[in-house]
């Protein structure tokens, strides 16, 4: 076993719990606080907010440490170049956001408050990621 | 809740908590990310946690898209362009923002505000989702 699995176990926890709590998982919501020039419903920022501050101290404590708890080395993004593929990426990912209300977070946590409609997303998803694969070789 | 998660994960294990990323690399939609094994415990823990607050309270308030469509266009699209543009709400929104990485700093804004237009076009044009 993986001794890296209960830092995963546990981060997912309460990865799922917050998002169900918080109402970042009802698209509804979503897009009111999409909805700037409408009827704007802002408390979402609150839920970004809180997690930023919370992160904020994380990565202070992170560069004190020499290497995380459970493995050898930090895996972290290094790139800092501003490439097409990251502007037309978050373009996209804003369109498809704001149509459906839905981002990767909520949508799974989705496949438990409502199966129904979740799974439809999450297939559909998926098989984007999948193509990017595909059409996107590295 | 969603911080404390991030910040385990990037204490604990040394990853970003971006569940794209990690989405993409449990349904082996990308080679890059954690172990597919502990990218599939995350994502199954995600489950467990909203099971546990749906069990828990009343219920949790989840009101989706109608139309069928509307999910498969927007799934598509979020899939595809979470994965070109290296992250989501919680990898470039959450994690990225927090370091102050100069790519999440380009990419959040961008996302908001095309969400932000699509939503008001969706209304404008009367388009219910």
């Amino acid at each position: 076993m993986n001794r890296q699995l209960p830092v995963f176990v546990l981060s997912g926890l309460l990865f799922g719990a917050g998002l169900a709590v918080s109402g970042m998982a009802d698209p509804a919501r979503v897009r009111g606080f999409l909805d700037l020039f409408g009827q704007w419903d802002p408390t979402l920022i609150f839920v970004m907010g809180g997690a930023l501050v919370v992160m904020v101290f994380a990565w202070l404590l992170q560069k004190k440490m020499h290497h995380p708890l459970l493995n050898n080395r930090f895996e972290l993004p290094t790139r800092t170049d501003i490439d097409f593929p990251l502007v037309s990426g978050a373009i996209l990912f804003g369109i498809g956001w704001g149509i459906a209300g839905l981002c990767p977070g909520p949508a799974v946590i989705g496949l438990v408050l409502v199966p129904a409609s979740a799974v439809i997303f999450v297939i559909a998803m998926t098989a984007g990621m999948f193509a990017h694969r595909v059409l996107m070789p590295r | 809740m969603i911080g404390l998660a991030a910040a385990i994960l990037l204490l604990g294990a040394g990853r970003i908590a971006g569940i794209s990323g990690i989405f993409a690399k449990a349904t082996k939609s990308s080679e890059t990310g954690p172990l597919r094994m502990l990218a599939l415990a995350f994502i199954v823990s995600m489950l467990a946690g909203a099971l546990v607050v749906c069990v828990a309270s009343d219920g949790v308030v989840a009101t989706c898209p109608a139309s069928t469509i509307t999910l498969i266009i927007g799934g598509l699209i979020v899939g595809f362009g979470t994965r070109l543009g290296s992250g989501c709400t919680s990898g470039h929104g959450v994690c990225g923002m927090s370091r102050f990485s100069t790519r999440s700093l380009v990419a959040t804004p961008i996302f908001i505000g095309s969400g932000i237009v699509t939503v008001d076009l969706m209304n404008i044009l009367g388009i219910t989702p």
